[in-house]
């Protein structure tokens, strides 16, 4: 059976905010009984009193429901589908991590309550630090740092801490070209000045440029290795000497650990100060761009300055146990008492929610299970990376001509290519290419960063996607190349089945529009 | 997969790429992984050996507070579609995602009177840090006068950051529980790039913002910071109002979890001119190429990713989940229902107060109004030595209450000592602040009880009493 010669077409619906629905009058919550004498607030409070409430919405549960569920239908997902974001670590999120994090033992402890009373939630963080100190190859650990720019702010405080302590004033920070936005912009926060480094034709640092900046002057080099090009630096250890023979201390950016867990650790290739993102290599889910957490490890001579408060053990009955034989109960406590510290970077301990669920991931792989998630993620990205190198896009071309590696063979968890041969010769941009993709039921990879590479696409797969997905990846990237070959306009003006298509950023920017307007 | 990158094995291609010398040629010293139902089994165990506001009946705040979350909010927060995906740089396959933040920013402004807000910052205290740290790129002076009625952990995330960014911090007293207005006045002066205080403080007690905000004014033009409570802005006149420049704070009473702390999400809204300074994701209305409404990330010129070490702050989270939970829990409690609940919290506080004042031992810190929450002074037979608000807490805590947080373990002070502070949520009903005045009364005779046995009629009188 066909359809009709002549269907009507459904009007869209319009676009419209929680604002924009309900009736006056209309409601979810229901306040509990008053049951204490009435405070009259006009008498208690004066002028301090609000007169106009604010002007909320006014709508039943079942509108609310439905207008939040339909949003959600308005976005793309990592449980939906493949989420090659460079640079991000899109791994599968375990909904286990949501069921203990749920647990009202956790996430209805209150943060002041008193340590002997949140045994289990010291014991956890306790346990966490120190899992991570063994990944890093770090003895110290802190986990109270909000995400990983949070994370490099503490980093370079404690820098700042450390050369002060000894006397000295550093104003300058060194990170390569290929560095994160979150470096300079940290360092600027902290009060110092960053200064560029070069990368070298293999898209590590240029030795001669560091040697030649490298001196008193300089506080500390932030690095991520492997650097955001997938390239992990093979001088690295003579990076570190360069660094430490001029006194300096060196930041390891943690954002591509996934590449390296039990395989390499920063502490022995002599990095002092490190962040990770549990967001990132440790499974807490992303959020739409947060909650994210960014504990740091640091080395002996950093650990004097870490961030109040810290976590200590205590054993209790002496380390041999009490007179009855019984194994000594540790006690963790909050310690406040730290002459050195930087102090404070936020409230309360951290995100404790992220810590349960990372440390819950931590749980279920193990030193195994962690080491197979790197391994499995530097073998995903080289697969994927050797697919798109093969596949025929037609006129005697591969994918891998018109979207080269931007740096060396293989790559680590990561690879970035150059879309530059691609709009050369295809036309197309980019950033066409990414938003043709979405036709295509993918999430694009991170485009243009690193800045350095000319059109860049950063392809980060993971380790919890199967070959399959890859190989259909692969195959889509080479269909729109084959596409733009014929007619470039198509991806020019892609996408065409996502709820809304391009979108004027430039008119959103110059005449910002960035509430609802109410009558 | 091997023969399709061209190497014999996985180690191949680490052997390749990073140097045996940085290698780690052991296994991790790590236990071994567990099956699902071990790891959900070892995190209950942690869990129970918590006591959580499920356990006991928990009268303590001071920044984070046990309010009701209402279902929707979990099931809506545990969406694949709101809880997996990065931060929307795809705008069009995240409308979702982008119209809350935009609805948040509409919620937030409406909820502190002004006219701009981000999609929201790491948490209160660092939300304070980067307003301050917005007052110094704005103004370019570099001291920020701070009242000590700020949440302690605020001041000190402030210090920490203020000594980054090249700023002094000058804390201003309080007097009966409210910043002292000459002190604060004479503080404020033509270097001064921000003048902050708390409403209501970290005591309870509400300030007077409009007085505050014009005397910071009358004497330079410093950027006027106030860190609100939003839960109680349905009673409280909004800081918009009072003269405040940039409004912050802590936003976990609107529909978030204790969570030992966080995740949560910290607000942050200002005037208009302040706009291109803010930190953080600013989500804006825009239109696509067929004209239909959309949503994007905008204003994004100013941050690092684009501006590098010129960016006007390092942020790149907004806690988007957290924020999700915010703005729906207020279109839950709604325009009607922020008022009535900030009037019942304001009933049962005054309540809570007058009654416990009534107990021997148990004074008021200060006198002013307060809204949810309150600072008292536990104190000996004699009337002024301060009690041990520890052992008094373990007392309590003996018969299943957390009557509060101890306020000298929180701010060191020495006028803290003895001092509790008490905070209410529409979960606590009249049933339970009765338990709490029984309770703590108790704990409070027990303790002065204790306090004169250890004080012996010798060593009261000075003498030296040798054994």
């Amino acid at each position: 059976m066909s359809a009709p010669v002549s269907v009507e077409q459904p009007q869209e619906e319009p676009v419209l905010t929680i604002f924009e629905r309900g009736a006056p009058g209309r409601r979810a919550f229901q306040c509990p009984a008053l049951d204490v004498p009435a405070v009259d607030p006009a008498e208690l409070l004066g002028e301090l009193r609000r007169v106009e409430p604010p002007r909320l919405p006014e709508l039943s549960e079942p509108e609310i429901v439905r207008h939040y569920v339909r949003l959600s239908k308005r976005n793309f997902d990592l449980d939906s589908g493949f989420y090659p974001l460079g640079s991000c670590t899109m791994k599968h999120n375990p909904r286990l991590h949501e069921r203990v994090a749920a647990l009202p033992g956790h996430s209805r402890l209150h943060p002041l309550q008193d340590p002997e009373r949140a045994q289990g939630a010291l014991e956890l963080m306790w346990n966490l630090q120190g899992a991570l100190a063994e990944i890093a190859g770090l003895p110290h650990v802190c986990l109270q740092p909000s995400a990983g720019s949070h994370g490099e702010l503490a980093g370079v405080l404690l820098t700042r801490a450390y050369h002060e302590d000894r006397g000295e004033t550093r104003h300058r920070v060194l990170a390569p070209d290929t560095a994160h936005g979150t470096n300079p912009a940290t360092v600027t926060m902290a009060g110092l000045q960053v200064v560029k480094l070069a990368t070298n034709h293999d898209g590590g640092i240029d030795l001669d440029d560091l040697r030649a900046k490298a001196d008193t002057d300089v506080a500390c080099l932030m690095l991520t290795n492997p650097n955001t090009l997938g390239v992990f630096d093979p001088n690295i250890e003579e990076i570190a000497r360069i660094v430490h023979g001029v006194g300096a201390t060196l930041y390891y950016d943690g954002a591509n650990l996934n590449a390296v867990m039990g395989i390499s650790r920063p502490g022995d290739m002599g990095f002092d100060i490190v962040h990770f993102n549990l967001h990132k290599s440790f499974t807490q889910p992303h959020g739409g761009g947060g909650p994210g957490s960014g504990p740091i490890a640091v080395s002996e001579r950093i650990a004097p300055y870490l961030p109040v408060p810290v976590i200590v053990r205590r054993e209790e009955g002496g380390a041999d146990g009490d007179a009855n034989g019984a194994k000594p109960q540790p006690r963790f406590d909050l310690d406040y008492d730290r002459a050195k510290s930087i102090g404070r970077l936020r409230g309360f301990q951290g995100n404790y929610g992220c810590f349960v669920r990372s440390y819950a991931y931590i749980c279920s792989l193990g030193a195994e299970g962690l080491r197979d998630a790197s391994e499995t993620a530097v073998l995903n990205a080289n697969y994927l990376l050797a697919r798109l190198r093969e596949y025929d896009v037609g006129g005697g071309r591969t994918a891998g001509d018109l979207l080269p590696l931007a740096y060396g063979e293989l790559c680590m968890h990561e690879f970035v290519l150059s879309g530059g041969p691609m709009k050369r010769e295809l036309q197309i941009k980019t950033l066409d290419l990414a938003k043709r993709l979405l036709d295509f039921g993918y999430h694009p990879p991170t485009v243009y960063f690193p800045l350095l590479v000319e059109e860049a696409l950063m392809v980060e797969p993971t380790e919890t996607e199967t070959k399959e997905t890859l190989d259909s990846f692969a195959e889509a990237i080479a269909a729109i190349l084959r596409e733009a070959a014929a007619d470039p306009e198509v991806a020019r003006q892609a996408p065409y089945g996502t709820p809304v298509r391009r979108l004027d950023e430039v008119a959103a920017a110059k005449q910002p529009v960035i509430r609802q307007t109410l009558d | 997969m091997l023969a399709a990158i061209g190497v014999g094995s996985v180690q191949e291609l680490f052997d390749r790429q990073i140097p045996e010398s940085v290698r780690l040629r052991r296994a991790l010293d790590l236990p071994a992984g567990l099956p699902e139902q071990e790891v959900y089994a070892h995190l209950r165990e942690l869990a129970a050996r918590n006591v959580s506001a499920e356990d006991e009946l928990c009268f303590i705040g001071a920044g984070m507070y046990d309010h009701y979350v209402p279902a929707l909010i979990d099931m809506l927060m545990e969406r694949s579609e709101f809880l997996t995906p990065y931060t929307p740089y795809q705008p069009e396959i995240s409308q979702g995602g982008l119209q809350v933040m935009f609805e948040y920013q509409t919620a937030i402004s409406e909820l502190t009177g002004l006219p701009v807000a981000n999609a929201s910052v790491y948490d209160g205290p660092s939300a304070v840090a980067a307003a301050a740290y917005l007052a110094k790129l704005h103004n370019g002076r570099a001291r920020i006068v701070a009242s000590a009625g700020l949440h302690p952990h605020t001041l000190q995330t402030l210090r920490t950051y203020a000594h980054g960014y090249g700023a002094e911090v000058i804390e201003v007293p309080l007097r009966d529980g409210c910043t002292d207005l000459d002190a604060w006045t004479d503080a404020v002066d033509a270097q001064t790039s921000a003048a902050i205080f708390a409403q209501p403080n970290f005591y309870g007690a509400v300030e007077d913002a409009r007085v505050l905000s014009a005397a910071a004014k009358s004497q330079a033009d410093p950027v006027v910071i106030a860190q609100v409570d939003p839960i109680v802005l349905g009673v409280l006149a909004a800081p918009g109002e009072c003269g405040v420049d940039v409004a912050v704070g802590e936003g976990q009473p609107l529909g978030n979890r204790l969570d030992y702390g966080g995740p949560s999400f910290g607000f942050f809204a200002a005037r208009e001119e302040y706009l291109r300074r803010m930190p953080g994701r600013i989500a804006g209305e825009t239109r696509d190429v067929d004209g239909r409404r959309g949503f994007v990330l905008t204003l994004q010129t100013r941050e690092q990713h684009i501006r590098r070490e010129k960016a006007t702050s390092n942020i790149c989270t907004s806690q988007a989940l957290n924020a999700l939970g915010g703005v729906v829990y207020l279109a839950w409690l709604g325009r009607r229902g922020i008022v009535e609940l900030g009037e019942l919290l304001l009933a049962r506080t005054h309540y809570a107060r007058e009654t416990l004042v009534g107990l021997e031992g148990v004074e008021q810190l200060h006198r002013g109004p307060v809204i949810r929450e309150f600072a008292l002074r536990l104190t000996g037979l004699d009337g002024e030595a301060p009690l041990d608000v520890a052992a008094i807490k373990r007392r309590c805590a003996e018969r299943g209450v957390n009557p509060g947080a101890d306020l000298h373990a929180l701010t060191g002070r020495e006028a803290d000592r003895g001092g509790l502070l008490v905070a209410l949520t529409e979960r606590r009903d009249r049933a339970d602040i009765d338990r709490l005045v029984e309770v703590l009364g108790d704990a409070v005779a027990a303790e002065r009880g204790a306090q004169s046995v250890a004080h012996t009629p010798a060593g009261r009188s000075g003498q030296v009493v040798s054994v």
